[in-house]
């Protein structure tokens, strides 16, 4: 499963805003919740419920399901793997936008 | 190649976004400025005994802090929800109780400390300490939100250091430290990030 475009070494993954915003906000907080991924991004709940089940099949992000007193809450949290491939990724994006260094 | 840098730009500003308290407003600074100046005023006005809430020097400060506290730190909290209404973001987020753990935990040692100087008669030394503890608490907080809180910190610290040299003007070096800079530094904040976004938004 290559999932890196070859000539540009974009991540097909990462290829949506909604994943983009998903993976930003992950590779800067330890663990965010649903609710919390939903305010920040500004999207619907199915539109973000079915990025973050992509990503997690990729086993980029984590998923941690708890209980806070009795509510159920789900958070999830950037895999060593997928803090790896997004670097690649925005590495790509720079070298793309700037390819002289 | 639009949308790569497009792709780029979303990128760092979500991590913004969600890393960064930003909702941190000018106002919350000059207001909270304003008060401790009219705090000072008050004190000074005890200290040459003037005015009295309780006939107990040491009573009355203790009320008079409390009140400036409050309103200081009322009005600074009621234009960081003002600017993150303007923005449309949320006052409550994961960075802001990660901003208070870090803020508060000088400021509670700080203040614990203040009262041990108080039960120990070292009154003088009050002023000193809640500048520098602040400070201390401002450089903590500082790498959630804007970088020049770090500086503001600095001066608080300062500023601190010399009042307790110089330590019979300890309500002189903290009316410059809780006044004047917040105000100066309300300003700055206001023209550098708040008038920004207005015209961003």
């Amino acid at each position: 499963m290559i999932m890196k475009d070859i000539i540009s070494g974009l991540n097909k993954v990462f290829d949506s805003r909604v994943r983009l915003g998903i993976m930003s906000v992950l590779m800067v907080n330890d663990s965010v919740d649903f609710n919390m991924m939903k305010e920040l991004l500004d999207v619907t709940d199915g539109n973000l419920a079915s990025h973050l089940k992509a990503l997690e099949k990729e086993k980029v992000i984590e998923v941690r399901k708890q209980f806070i007193g009795r509510k159920p809450n789900t958070s999830y949290q950037v895999t060593p793997l997928g803090r790896k491939l997004f670097k690649e990724h925005i590495d790509a994006l720079e070298k793309l936008i700037n390819p002289l260094p | 190649m639009d949308t790569n840098l497009d792709d780029i730009k979303h990128i760092r500003s979500m991590m913004e976004r969600s890393s960064k308290f930003l909702s941190l407003s000018g106002m919350s600074g000059i207001s909270a400025g304003t008060f401790a100046l009219i705090g000072a005023l008050i004190g000074h006005l005890i200290m040459s005994g003037q005015f009295t809430f309780t006939n107990s020097l040491l009573y009355d400060f203790i009320i008079l802090a409390v009140l400036v506290l409050i309103c200081a730190g009322g009005s600074g909290l009621y234009f960081c929800m003002r600017k993150a209404q303007k923005n449309g973001s949320k006052l409550w987020m994961p960075v802001t109780i990660q901003i208070l753990k870090d803020f508060s935990v000088p400021m509670c040692i700080g203040g614990l400390f203040c009262i041990v100087l108080i039960f120990q008669h070292a009154i003088r030394m009050v002023a000193p300490s809640m500048l520098i503890f602040y400070g201390l608490a401002l450089i903590a907080a500082g790498s959630r939100t804007y970088r020049d809180i770090k500086v503001l910190g600095a001066c608080e610290i300062i500023l601190g250091l010399l009042a307790g040299i110089f330590v019979y003007n300890g309500l002189l070096f903290w009316t410059l430290g809780f006044g004047v800079l917040h105000i100066v530094y309300g300003i700055l904040i206001y023209y550098k990030y708040d008038m920004k976004s207005v015209k961003n938004g």
